[in-house]
C-alpha cells in the first residue's frame, strides 16, 4: 500500500480511492449549492462503481441526476451551466466516451475564458475512468490524457492513490477552469491515509514518492504504482530510484522531475498510455530542453503501440509491469549487468487482487 | 390560456432593424480597407428573425448565437462600440481582440459567446437554462441557430434533454437554406424540420415570409409560458434569406449556385423597409439619423482604441 499521507497529517483513516473520490465530491456539495454531479448512471444502483454512492440521496435530484447517452450536448450543457455559475461534475464511466464529447471540450471549454475575452469562466470537472484488464479491450482501456494536455486552458489530473483522489477532486470542483479528472479502474479498491476534513491537492505540484540517487522514474496514474513495485525489486538489487507522481500533467510540475533528474542523471517515464506524442514525450522533451549541459539518459514506456486486446496473454504483453519496469530501470543503470526480477517475486509484486468482472 | 403579448412598438423594432442593416453595410464598406482583422458573416437580409424574437425579451434574459451573429449582438442590446472594436482585433472589443466576429460576446447584457462551429452554442444554452430554470426568476433563454445546425446530431441531443426537463429555451432556427453553399434539397431528406421537433413533444411554429410581427407574437407567446413555468421550450423555424455571400461583404450571385432573382423575391419582402414604412416620415428620419451617429460613433469609437498589449497574448489562458 502506498499512501502519500501516512508520515504527514495526523490522519490515520485509511480509505479506499473510490470512496474518497465520492467523499471529495460530497464535501464540495455540502460547501458550495453550486456544485452539482451528472452523468450517465449516476444515480443508478451500481452508482459509477460506488464513487457516487449516496449522493443523490443526499443532496437530491436536482444536484444529482442521470442523463440520457448524448455525451456531446451535455458537455456543452456542463459548460453552459458553468457559464451560468454553476459548478458542474459530469461523469463519464469510460474515458473513452470523452472522444463523443472533444468539439464542446476543445472548442469550447478550454477557449471559451480566452475567447470571450476573460468575460467568462467555466469551472467544470470531467471525471473519466480508464479501464483494464479482464478484457476491457480496446474501447474501455485507453489513457487518452495527453490529448487534452495538448490543449492550452484545460487542466489534466490524474492522481494515482486514495489521498490524491480526494485531495485533486476538491481542488478540481474549486478551480474557475475545466480540469479533466482522469480515474483508473484498477485503483478503485486501493487504499490510502485520507484525512476526513476538506483539503486539496494542488495544480502544478507533483510529489516525490521515494528518495533515490541513481534514476528518476515518473510514473503517471496507475503505473506510479507499478513503479513503486518495481522501486521494490529494484531496492533488493542496490538500485535506488527516485519514483515521482506528476499527479497534475497540465500544469505540470517539471522542476520537480528536473531537480530530481540533475541529480540522479537518468529518467525513465512510464505512462498509463501509449508513448507516441503522450505525456512521456512531454516530459522528455521538457527536460531535454533544460539539461542540455549535462548528459542525462532517458527513456519511456507505455502501452505497446497496438490497441488493447482483450486475450490475457495478449494483453499483459500490452501493458508495462513491474517486472518490465525493473529490467528497464536496470538496464539503464547497470547495462553492463544482465538482470531481470525473479520471476516469482515479481508475481508477488505484480497486482493479483483484481477479479473482474466490472 | 391567454397570455398578455406587450403591443408592438414600431419606432424601436425599426431601431434596431435598421441599425443592424446599417451598421453590416458600414463593415461591409471599410471591409476592404483591411482595417477589419477579422472574417465576417453578415446578418444583411436575416435581420427580422433576430429583431423579432429579441423584441420581448427582458434585459436579463439570454440569447446564444452562431458566427453570424452580429444580428442577434445587436437586436438584444450589445455594446455597439465594443462590437466594431472587436472587429478591428483593438483591446476595447467585446472579447478584448481575442474573440473577433465569429466570437462576439457580451455578458453585461447577456450575450453567450458564439462559435464558428455549427451546432455548438446549442447545448451551452441548453446548460444556462439548466442555472435558469433553478433560480427560478421566470428568465428564459433563446438558442439561434441556422438550418444546418439542424443536421448536427448535437441538436436533437439538446431538443431531448431540454424537451426532458421542461427547460425555458426558445429555440430559433434561422433558415437560409444555405450551408455555406450548400443548398438545403442537397442536405435534407425531408423538409418537415417541425414534425421532426415535434417529435420530442416540443411546440413547433414556422414562418416562412419573415415577417417579423409573426415572428415576434410567437416568440413573445412561447417566452409568456415559459416565464410563469406553464410551458417548457419551444421551437420556431424562421425562413430568411442571406442576401451576401456567406463569408465577406460580396454579392455572390454570379458565382453560379443561386440566382438573383431569389434575392429580388427576398427584397420585395423586406422587412427593414416594411416596418420603416409603416412609420411616420419624420420619425423613420430622426430614427435613421441617430442610427448613423450610433453607428459613427462606435467606428471612430474602434478607429481610435488602442490594440491589445502583446502581453495580452497569454493572459485569460486560465482563468483565475
Amino acid at each position: 500500500m502506498y499512501s502519500p499521507d501516512k508520515n504527514g497529517s495526523d490522519s490515520q483513516r485509511l480509505l479506499r480511492y473510490v470512496d474518497a473520490l465520492r467523499e471529495g465530491v460530497a464535501n464540495e456539495m455540502e460547501r458550495d449549492p453550486r456544485v452539482f454531479v451528472f452523468g450517465l448512471d449516476v444515480d443508478d444502483h451500481k452508482a459509477i462503481q460506488g464513487s457516487t454512492r449516496g449522493l443523490q440521496q443526499q443532496f437530491g435530484r436536482d444536484r444529482v441526476f442521470n442523463t440520457p447517452l448524448s455525451e456531446d450536448a451535455m458537455t456543452g450543457i456542463a459548460i453552459g451551466a458553468a457559464i451560468a455559475g454553476l459548478r458542474p461534475i459530469h461523469v463519464h464511466i469510460r474515458m473513452d466516451f470523452l472522444m463523443l464529447c472533444m468539439n464542446q471540450l476543445v472548442n469550447m471549454a478550454s477557449k471559451a475564458h480566452y475567447m470571450y475575452g476573460g468575460t467568462v469562466r467555466v469551472p467544470m470537472v470531467v471525471r473519466s475512468m480508464i479501464g483494464k484488464s479482464w478484457g476491457q479491450g480496446a474501447q474501455h482501456s485507453q489513457g487518452l490524457h495527453a490529448l487534452f494536455m495538448h490543449i492550452p486552458g484545460l487542466k489534466v489530473v490524474a492522481p494515482s492513490n486514495a489521498h490524491d483522489a480526494k485531495g485533486c477532486m476538491i481542488a478540481a470542483i474549486r478551480d474557475d477552469n475545466p480540469v479533466i479528472f482522469v480515474e483508473h479502474r484498477l485503483l478503485y479498491p486501493t487504499e490510502a491515509f485520507v484525512p476526513e476534513e476538506p483539503f486539496t491537492v494542488e495544480p502544478g505540484h507533483a510529489r516525490v514518492c521515494t528518495q533515490g540517487r541513481d534514476i528518476t522514474v515518473v510514473g503517471v496514474s496507475n503505473m506510479l504504482v507499478e513503479c513503486l513495485r518495481a522501486h521494490e525489486l529494484l531496492a533488493e538489487v542496490g538500485i535506488q530510484a527516485e519514483v515521482i507522481d506528476p499527479i497534475w500533467l497540465a500544469p505540470l510540475d517539471i522542476d520537480t522531475i528536473l531537480q530530481s533528474v540533475r541529480k540522479t542523471g537518468r529518467l525513465l517515464v512510464v505512462d498509463n498510455a501509449w508513448t507516441n506524442c503522450g505525456a512521456s514525450a512531454e516530459i522528455i522533451s521538457r527536460v531535454a530542453e533544460q539539461t542540455w549541459q549535462q548528459p542525462v539518459q532517458m527513456a519511456r514506456m507505455g502501452f505497446a503501440p497496438t490497441t488493447c486486446p482483450p486475450s490475457p496473454v495478449l494483453e499483459q504483453e500490452f501493458y508495462p509491469n513491474p517486472a518490465k519496469i525493473a529490467a528497464r530501470v536496470h538496464q539503464i543503470v547497470q547495462p553492463e549487468v544482465s538482470w531481470e526480477p525473479d520471476k516469482e517475486r515479481a508475481a508477488l509484486a505484480y497486482q493479483l487482487q483484481f477479479r473482474g468482472p466490472f | 390560456m391567454s397570455i398578455a403579448i406587450p403591443q408592438v412598438d414600431y419606432r424601436l423594432l425599426y431601431r434596431k432593424l435598421r441599425l443592424i442593416r446599417r451598421a453590416e453595410e458600414e463593415i461591409a464598406r471599410i471591409y476592404p480597407s483591411d482595417k477589419i482583422k477579422s472574417p465576417v458573416h453578415l446578418s444583411i437580409g436575416q435581420e427580422a428573425v433576430s429583431v423579432g424574437v429579441c423584441d420581448p425579451l427582458r434585459p436579463d434574459d439570454v440569447v446564444s448565437g452562431t458566427y453570424r451573429s452580429h444580428a442577434s449582438y445587436m437586436a438584444k442590446g450589445g455594446n455597439l462600440r465594443a462590437l466594431f472594436a472587436e472587429l478591428y482585433g483593438k483591446d476595447t472589443g467585446c472579447a478584448r481582440g481575442k474573440g473577433g466576429s465569429m466570437h462576439l460576446v457580451d455578458m453585461n447584457h447577456y450575450i453567450l459567446g458564439t462559435s464558428a462551429v455549427v451546432g455548438t452554442t446549442i447545448p451551452i444554452a441548453i446548460g444556462y437554462a439548466v442555472a435558469l430554470k433553478r433560480e427560478g426568476n421566470g428568465r428564459v433563454v433563446v438558442a439561434f441557430f441556422g438550418d444546418g445546425a439542424t443536421e448536427e446530431g448535437v441538436f436533437y441531443e439538446s431538443l431531448n434533454f431540454a424537451a426532458l426537463h421542461r427547460l425555458p429555451v426558445l429555440f430559433v432556427c434561422e433558415n437560409n437554406f444555405l450551408a455555406i453553399h450548400t443548398p438545403i434539397e442537397k442536405r435534407w431528406a425531408t423538409r418537415q424540420l417541425c414534425e421532426r421537433v415535434r417529435t420530442y413533444g416540443i411546440p413547433a411554429h414556422q414562418v416562412t415570409d419573415s415577417d417579423v410581427l409573426k415572428i415576434r407574437q410567437l416568440a413573445a407567446e412561447a417566452i409568456a409560458g415559459m416565464r410563469t413555468g406553464q410551458s417548457g421550450p419551444a421551437f420556431i423555424e424562421c425562413y430568411t434569406y442571406r442576401w451576401r455571400e456567406h463569408v465577406g461583404t460580396r454579392e455572390d450571385y454570379d458565382d453560379g449556385y443561386r440566382s438573383r432573382d431569389e434575392l429580388l423575391r427576398w427584397q420585395a419582402n423586406d422587412q427593414v423597409a416594411l416596418i420603416g414604412g409603416r412609420l411616420d416620415p419624420g420619425e423613420r428620419s430622426s430614427i435613421e439619423a441617430a442610427v448613423e451617429r450610433e453607428i459613427a460613433q462606435a467606428i471612430e469609437f474602434a478607429e481610435n482604441s488602442p490594440f491589445p498589449d502583446p502581453k495580452e497574448l497569454s493572459t485569460n489562458v486560465f482563468a483565475g
